[in-house]
């Protein structure tokens, strides 16, 4: 194996065989933050289930019930959960991509691997609440008798993929300024909560009427809007506003990316 | 067969800024392009055009270097002679800002002992994750996990999260996985300089052994240099960033110890205007004798406003770094502190050298307002002395020798 260290690296194609050849410590890393996580709490692994649930007993009460907030001619429970479901995969990935350097600042500054694998571990560990949290949906659709149809639950993983790239993306972009600006960990529960009112969560982007296509910029519109029509199979899927979505996650990524890497190799010296 | 490390022209330059609390927030910037759009504008305009005053500090320039298969070699220096930077880049944490470097093989560093160990997971689980931060697949963990917990002896508390876990029970487990990697090169950096004296031994022990019978190559920074002399036969001595003397560990270790003793005195001289602040600013820091080789650490500044709570000494750190203490102007009754008003000021403290051990200390200015701010933090940018103790134990004739320990007090005994 030969190495060689010089002042400026581009991005090449080794980055990616690179990537592959460091999957284990990727898993590691995962099983790590899933280990310690469930070991903090007591609740352990219902954890993952509990959170999104209470949180839709209470929105489904002050929103569906008391405001009664217009969910497209859906049970308002199974409709916010759905979006619960996706939104807090997504924020939540958003988040522990955006501080991923920082609180491994002590293994960045001593040991070297490819600084992408921590962003991505940090998703996967999300990944893995959200399909434990899915288990209350499967419940709900039984009671509230929905049947996904065929389509729909092929189009699953696809939302999946693009909620991955979108969060994964935004959060190399977070990631990489806050090595450098310390308070932007500060901002950014408060910008994530913003976030969560401009996408379709607790209502439906209909409410918008004319001017839903501005929300549709916002890719979890999109994929909200696809994942309601694919499991609950009420409404159609809009495939032109999931390209949409998928174009904009593209966007975000490709930014997060160059902006990750082009700072990567300064992380040790600027954290 | 080509060497098995090749440091070609290389280069590390970081950029000082004086920076308050050594970070930049964001909301602090943005306040500042609104507050003074033109002065932001002409600063970046500066910093474009490349016009801007920087302190530059070249961490290493220009070092050339190459390791054959097999070698052991030390890298001994001051502190901040460049020595962690070398290592830094060459196992890939920083990048180089000139030259290059050719690794033929694989390479694992071991710049600090448990990185990334978690206190809430255990034993067994801490071995597994560290070993794989360091490079090791997962089958080589598991075949290696009996010899590890063997080696570490904690074969008990393998299932208790570490952070129950003794300090020497925890370094042992950290230095047992990394004495288990086995890549073709090996950096280390000071990491034997904790854990206990019998500890330590038996490292130096598993490292030798390594690479007598391996035939590794091992890249090894320390501050002890009876380690260096066992460990390796080739040496280089960094200093202020570039190679003075390279060759046989015997011939650069005297090098390096007796540029300690032909060195006059230490003295720091403020270039200027660094560590500028409201109230203290530091002219000269020094170390004087008297003709009864007694030493003296001496402060001149200048005081620009008088302020209560103001509190100036120095730090004193033994040669691998230990702090010994810390000792303050305002340490005693306040009807015995020394006076400062505006103006000039000057200061001196004898530094009770009957109680310290031969050897090397380095001495740190160190200021601030009580409990307010730091003036002077203890961080590596702060002006640093250092000296060579050398004093006649005791007339006694079982005491003639150096012994062991930071301290050697004459205490008296009675019945």
């Amino acid at each position: 194996m030969k190495t060689v260290i010089k002042p400026k690296k581009t991005f090449s194609w080794n980055d990616i065989r690179e990537l592959w050849q460091y999957r284990e410590l990727m898993y590691f890393f995962t099983w790590r933050d899933l280990k310690v996580r469930y070991k903090q709490t007591a609740v352990g692994v219902a954890w993952a289930i509990f959170q999104p649930f209470i949180t839709m007993i209470v929105f489904s009460i002050f929103f569906g019930k008391l405001a009664k907030m217009p969910s497209d001619g859906i049970p308002y429970p199974i409709f916010v959960y759905v979006g619960l479901l996706i939104w807090q995969f997504f924020s939540g990935a958003l988040s522990e991509t955006s501080n991923c350097l920082i609180s491994n600042q002590s293994i960045v500054t001593k040991v070297y691997f490819p600084r992408l694998i921590l962003p991505i571990s940090s998703v996967l560990t999300k990944m893995v609440d959200f399909f434990v949290a899915s288990i209350i949906l499967i419940g709900m659709m039984v009671y509230y008798h929905f049947t996904p149809h065929l389509i729909g639950l092929l189009i699953l993983p696809i939302l999946l993929v693009i909620t991955f790239l979108a969060s994964v993306g935004g959060g190399l972009f977070l990631a990489s300024i806050n090595v450098k600006y310390r308070d932007v960990r500060y901002i950014l529960p408060y910008f994530i909560q913003i976030l969560m009112f401009l996408t379709p969560v607790i209502y439906p982007s209909s409410i918008a009427g004319k001017y839903s296509w501005i929300l549709a910029i916002n890719p979890m519109t999109g994929v909200l809007k696809a994942a309601r029509a694919a499991i609950l199979g009420t409404t159609p899927i809009n495939w032109e506003l999931l390209f949409i979505s998928l174009v904009m996650t593209i966007i975000i990524f490709t930014i997060g990316l160059i902006s990750f890497k082009k700072t990567e190799r300064y992380f040790a010296d600027i954290i | 067969m080509p060497p098995i490390i090749e440091i070609k022209n290389l280069g590390k330059k970081y950029n000082i800024t004086h920076q308050q609390g050594g970070y930049i927030a964001l909301r602090d910037v943005i306040t500042n392009v609104f507050k003074n759009p033109f002065r932001f504008a002409k600063s970046k305009a500066k910093q474009i055009a490349g016009l801007e005053k920087k302190e530059i500090f070249w961490a290493l320039n220009d070092i050339n270097l190459t390791v054959e298969s097999g070698e052991v070699v030390g890298i001994i220096g001051r502190n901040g002679a460049g020595k962690s930077t070398l290592l830094k880049i060459l196992s890939q944490i920083t990048p180089p800002t000139t030259g290059e470097v050719i690794i033929n093989g694989t390479l694992g560093s071991l710049l600090e002992v448990g990185t990334g160990f978690h206190p809430e997971l255990s034993g067994r689980e801490n071995i597994m994750l560290n070993g794989a931060i360091l490079g090791m697949s997962k089958k080589e963990i598991i075949k290696k996990f009996d010899a590890i917990v063997e080696f570490a002896g904690i074969a008990k508390f393998l299932d208790t999260p570490v952070k129950y876990y003794s300090s020497g029970m925890y370094v042992r487990l950290a230095f047992s996985v990394a004495a288990h990697l086995e890549p073709d090169i090996l950096l280390v950096d000071e990491v034997l300089a904790v854990g206990d004296a019998e500890f330590q031994k038996k490292c130096l022990g598993k490292m030798g052994e390594i690479t007598k019978k391996e035939g590794r190559t091992i890249l090894f920074v320390s501050h002890n240099m009876e380690a260096i002399q066992r460990l390796c036969e080739k040496c280089i001595l960094l200093e202020n960033g570039i190679i003075a003397t390279t060759g046989i560990t015997e011939d650069v270790v005297k090098t390096y110890t007796s540029s300690f003793n032909n060195q006059e005195l230490g003295e720091w001289i403020n270039k200027g205007d660094e560590f500028k602040n409201d109230y203290f600013k530091p002219e000269k820091f020094f170390i004087t004798k008297d003709e009864k080789n007694n030493l003296f650490v001496n402060i001149e500044a200048e005081v620009k406003k008088i302020v209560s709570g103001l509190t100036v000494g120095y730090a004193i750190y033994s040669e691998d770094n230990i702090l010994l203490y810390w000792s303050y102007q305002t340490d005693t009754s306040e009807d015995e502190w020394p006076i400062i008003k505006n103006g000039k000021c000057f200061l001196k403290s004898k530094i009770p050298a009957e109680i310290l051990n031969n050897g090397i200390f380095r001495i740190q200015l160190l200021g601030g307002l009580h409990h307010k701010e730091w003036l002077f933090p203890p961080n590596k940018f702060y002006p640093m002395l250092t000296i060579n103790l050398s004093r006649n134990f005791s007339k006694s004739p079982y005491w003639t020798e150096k012994r062991p320990g930071l301290l050697a007090p004459k205490i008296k005994w009675t019945n």
